[in-house]
């Protein structure tokens, strides 16, 4: 009896809607729960991340000026080849965190379904989080929330997939585009992930994942000033947190601080989504 | 040298009609105990379609049974997580039969393949996912936390945008979990039993859509019927009012969508070519069988002639005929009854001094056809500038000053939608505040969206349909 | 009502364009997407592709044009297919100033020789380095000049040069038709292509044409739209008829036909016609010669049936 020979998977960064090597030519080893070897995943750069925030912009162009609706459409069609690839998710899920066959399901399935959650947000925002506004006086007023830009986040460190999709779905359902630095030890389903978004009608460069050290990659992205929010979500070290508000200052970033103890199998609310939108109020007499 | 388009007929072969239908009662096809049918015609050639059941009182004694089953069981206990589910599926199925549903519309109805193809079906596809994304979310809706639904959904719609009409009607009071029974118009009951197929094809719990086919008795039966808690009509307001009478006394919530004799504004300093394409859109888009047509054009006296020039310019270059033709402007009027109300009205518009026009346009010998007709000289005491006509009869009347424009367009029992054109935003922003009509359209008209919210002012009815504001109509408050 | 032509050297030209009608952009471009869905097929549309044959400029304005590369564009001008002697000619062979002659050798008087001057394709130059440019390429044989407007001036609000330009260089082409080129990609809204095209016609121009093809975007739908109203408008007040060409941009027969529609219903048949109505192309031929060899055999054609100049 011969067991069939697999073919292994090479695990690159995803930027600008396609799949790079680091520029850097590094990888890193990624082990399982189990501390057996899984891959070696690139280990991405300052250079690789600058990369990733000009891919960023550029997604961020057409990405915000697609109709909420088609927004919609195409999260809702990420979340169906997500769908198609369950058992991928489940099994990547199952080696990462060394869950059980059911507690890994239970986070795919949650995390499909926050994926749908999200996409039914992109054409409701507007109504809820904006307003006409009734002046004293004869104009008219109102306020809309608007994506604030480029967003550069740290994925959770343990929730190696519904962690990551609770971050990465209210910034781009809000119209921004990202780039994501996903769970150190835990990459892989960030990278099945980053196949399903180049596969689903995603613009090239709304989200970026890419793979490595976070204490090297942040620093540079927290003072970068085509970088408009940063969401430090994943940051475990309060040292290295508090240094990149700081950086962060210099530009008056947005800041959504890290999470500790977060349960993301909880309802998320609507905090995420207010985070990264800008209100625009606009004023127009009403006259003959 | 002429440039004549040849036919380009959208070929028929995408659909596939059974020669007879039953009701869909709790997830089946089932035949109708009252056992009378009667038939569907297509209206540009007068051909039978099909054989349809008309439901009596029975049959809607077991829809309204089998809705109130999947309400207290599978539906009425299900997450919103989960309907939103089902309505996702639902979208998705519209979308990909979305040209077979488009050329069977327009067998049925008589509108033009354009119209249904470009406008009819995407905006069907974009109401189910518009509110599958409101099933998960409606603590978030502004109607406190928890929002509860009311229960059953009796839902009586009219005959000029058939699925399009029952898309506002079933999502969102699927989103909100009420379960429906809907009933189609007698015209053109043909996509909202496909719709029905689809509702299969999704797996949706059986009972929760139910569509009856019948004339004027069985939207009566249903609505009248005390298992129902909630009530929709969409349709004439006489029958609207008698809908209001008959629930009187009763718990049954309602909302209503009646008519229209929307005001159409052009002030002097329009951008005249787009007024014009909006006024030919305003009345002429569906053979003007539309409940916020722009039926009485309001020109500004200084620039009246200037525009009709235009106006009668453009209307030459309207293509009436075969609906299935791609090239077709103008359908078939959608029932011998209406043709003889909109020539019934149109000749009271002789009759009282307005002066008729219409561009040179040949009718087909068979089906129903009314060729685009404009009255100049028209005055607010004429009956074509009161009455809704529901064709393609354009009434014009004009003004001198905003004042006026205004006191005009208010000058009807009716209020449901209204027109402005003008190149200076502050003026339409005052003439919106002052118009008293449920949606105002600023140097546009017949614009629609899932997003925002739709309905009248006075005897256009009341409650709006999507939006956030339109859940509402689907949902009680917590107090 | 008649129109009065304003003294263009003092505020009243600025008074009267700026008078215009202004054009609601959304609603221009939801015309043109309507008219877009026109489906023209079979006998509708082989004669569509003919006329498009029939009204295209056939192009090249490179710095690398020679002699050779003029010579080959021009035979094909004259026999686009020659597989199908039932091809018919084009309109106009248009070329840079100094390779006129080239072209008259060939084609003699069989088509429209234009000529692209006044320091085309910006325009950037002293008004006497434009007559001269002008007058050189009637001299050589243009019967046809086609100029840029000088866009710089017109967005500075100095319509009164724009103006006068145009008017010497009518001057300078004598015989020769002007086609006023606006550079509705420079322009970039639809009121100033409205008040360009106003401009333009009454300053002399027997044609008005969006573009050089050299800036992005170049002719689109929704800017022939607005020339052609303003065409129609213009007879209408004085009786005169004026051409449209667009230029740049348009490759396929699909998007030439659908050119074509907005013609159709927007000024009518009148203006279907060379005399009034050109396409400034040149991969657009080859696209018309497909598609007509296609309707002719029933089979889809391929690069191979096409001659490349």
């Amino acid at each position: 009896m011969t067991d069939r020979v697999d073919v292994r998977k090479t695990f690159k960064l995803f930027v600008g809607g396609a799949f790079p090597r680091s520029e850097s030519g590094r990888t890193y080893e990624v082990t399982g729960a189990g501390g057996g070897f899984l891959a070696n995943a690139a280990k991405a750069s300052r250079k690789d991340a600058r990369d990733a925030v000009i891919a960023a912009r550029k997604g961020f162009a057409s990405w915000s000026s697609a109709t909420a609706y088609n927004r919609g459409q195409v999260l809702y069609r990420v979340a169906e080849v997500m769908e198609g690839r369950r058992a991928q998710f489940v099994s990547d899920v199952r080696d990462a965190e060394g869950l059980s066959k059911s507690a890994a399901v239970a986070q795919v399935d949650a995390a499909i379904d926050r994926w749908v959650w999200y996409a039914g947000w992109t054409d409701k925002v507007t109504q809820v989080l904006g307003s006409a506004n009734p002046v004293a006086g004869p104009y008219f007023d109102f306020s809309v929330p608007e994506p604030t830009g480029v967003v550069a986040a740290v994925a959770p460190q343990d929730s190696s997939l519904l962690g990551l999709v609770s971050v990465l779905g209210p910034i781009v359902a809000t119209g921004n585009a990202v780039v994501v630095i996903a769970s150190t030890d835990r990459p892989i389903p960030a990278i099945t992930l980053s196949e399903v978004l180049a596969t689903s009608d995603v613009p090239g460069g709304t989200i970026n994942i890419l793979t490595g050290d976070p204490n090297e990659m942040m620093p540079w992205l927290a003072s970068h000033a085509d970088v408009n929010a940063l969401d430090l979500a994943g940051v475990s070290d309060a040292a290295l947190a508090t240094s990149l508000e700081q950086e962060a200052a210099d530009t008056v970033k947005r800041v959504r601080r890290a999470t500790t103890d977060a349960d993301w199998f909880a309802d998320p609310g609507l905090s995420r989504l207010r985070a990264f939108v800008e209100t625009k109020t606009v004023w127009h007499p009403l006259g003959v | 040298m002429a440039f004549e388009y040849a036919p380009a007929p959208e070929s028929r072969s995408v659909v596939n009609i059974a020669s007879s239908y039953g009701l869909f009662i709790n997830g089946e096809f089932v035949d109708a105990k009252s056992g009378t049918m009667f038939k569907t015609i297509n209206p540009a050639t007068e051909e039978v379609l099909a054989d349809i059941s008309d439901a009596g009182a029975e049959d809607v004694d077991r829809a309204v049974a089998a809705a109130r089953k999947a309400y207290t069981g599978a539906w009425g206990s299900m997450s919103g997580r989960d309907r939103s589910k089902y309505l996702f599926r639902i979208a998705r199925l519209i979308q990909e039969r979305s040209r077979e549903l488009a050329v069977l519309e327009t067998l049925d109805n008589g509108k033009p393949i354009r119209e249904s193809r470009d406008v009819d079906i995407p905006l069907v596809a974009g109401h189910f996912f518009y509110h599958a994304g409101w099933a998960d979310k409606l603590d978030y809706a502004g109607y406190g936390a928890n929002p509860r639904s009311l229960g059953v959904a009796a839902q009586v719609i009219p005959w000029n945008f058939p699925l399009l009409m029952l898309a506002w009607k079933i999502a969102p009071a699927l989103a909100c979990g009420n379960t429906v029974v809907l009933k189609p118009a007698e015209t053109t009951p043909l996509t909202a039993l496909a719709f029905a197929e689809i509702c299969q094809q999704a797996d949706l719990p059986p009972g929760v859509v139910n569509i009856l086919t019948g004339a004027g008795d069985t939207g009566r039966l249903l609505v009248e019927h005390p298992g129902v808690d909630k009530v929709a009509f969409t349709g004439s307001t006489e029958v609207g009012k008698a809908i209001q009478r008959a629930i009187a006394g009763t718990s049954k919530s309602l909302t209503l969508e009646l008519g229209g004799k929307a005001a159409n504004i052009v002030f002097d300093d329009a951008p005249l070519d787009e007024a014009v394409e909006g006024i030919v859109n305003g009345i002429f888009f569906n053979q003007g069988h539309v409940c916020c047509a722009g039926s009485r054009l309001l020109l500004q006296e200084s620039i009246a002639e200037e525009a009709m020039e235009a106006l009668k310019r453009r209307l030459g270059t309207l293509r009436l005929g075969d609906p299935l033709d791609k090239n077709t402007d103008i359908g078939a009027i959608n029932s011998a009854e209406q043709l003889a109300r909109i020539h019934a009205l149109a000749d009271s518009g002789d009759e009282e001094g307005a002066e008729r026009w219409s561009p040179p346009c040949e009718l087909p010998d068979t089906g129903f056809w009314f060729a685009p007709t404009v009255f100049t000289g028209v005055t607010q005491a004429h009956r074509i500038a009161r009455e809704e006509i529901f064709g393609p009869v354009l009434s014009v009347l004009t003004f001198r000053t905003p004042e006026e424009a205004i006191e005009k367009a208010n000058n009807t029992p009716y209020g449901l939608s209204a027109g402005v054109w003008t190149e200076k935003g502050s003026r339409i922003l005052w003439m919106a505040d002052r118009l008293r009509a449920g949606v105002v359209w600023g140097n546009t008209f017949n614009r629609f969206d899932p997003t925002s919210p739709f309905g009248g002012y006075k005897e256009s009815g009341f409650g709006r349909e999507g939006g956030r504001q339109g859940l509402g109509a689907y949902l009680k408050e917590q107090s | 009502m008649s129109v009065e032509l304003p003294d263009h050297g003092t505020d009243s030209l600025r008074r009267f364009l700026h008078g215009l009608p202004g054009v609601d952009e959304v609603g221009a471009n939801g015309r043109v997407a309507m008219l877009g869905t026109r489906s023209i097929k079979n006998a509708s549309k082989a004669f569509a592709i003919d006329l498009a044959i029939r009204m295209v400029d056939l192009t090249t304005l490179e710095g690398a044009d020679t002699p050779g590369k003029v010579r080959a564009l021009s035979a094909k001008a004259l026999r686009p297919d020659p597989t199908d002697p039932t091809a018919p000619s084009v309109a106009a062979v248009c070329v840079y100033g100094d390779m006129v002659g080239i072209v008259r050798e060939v084609v003699g008087d069989r088509v429209h020789v234009a000529a692209v001057a006044t320091a085309f394709p910006s325009g950037r130059a002293s008004l006497d380095v434009k007559l001269i440019d002008t007058a050189e390429a009637v001299a050589a044989g243009a019967d046809e000049i086609d100029m840029v407007i000088d866009r710089g001036a017109f967005l500075a609000g100095d319509y009164g040069r724009v103006f006068d330009q145009i008017v010497a260089v009518k001057r300078a082409c004598g015989d020769a038709h002007l086609k006023v080129i606006l550079e509705t990609g420079e322009l970039r809204t639809l009121d100033n292509v409205r008040r360009a095209s106003w401009l333009a016609m009454l300053a002399g121009a027997d044609f008005i044409k969006t573009s050089t093809g050299k800036v992005a975007p170049a002719a689109t739908p929704p800017v022939t739209l607005v020339m052609l109203e303003a065409v129609r408008d213009f007879r209408a007040q004085t009786g005169r008829l004026i051409g449209v060409k667009a230029a740049g941009g348009i490759r396929t027969s699909k998007d030439a036909i659908k050119y074509l529609v907005l013609v159709n219903e927007t000024v009518g048949e009148d203006w279907l016609t060379p005399d009034l109505f050109r396409f400034g192309a040149s991969a657009l031929l080859n696209d018309l010669l497909l598609q007509r060899q296609r309707m002719a055999t029933g089979h889809y054609s391929g690069p191979d049936y096409v001659t490349i100049d």
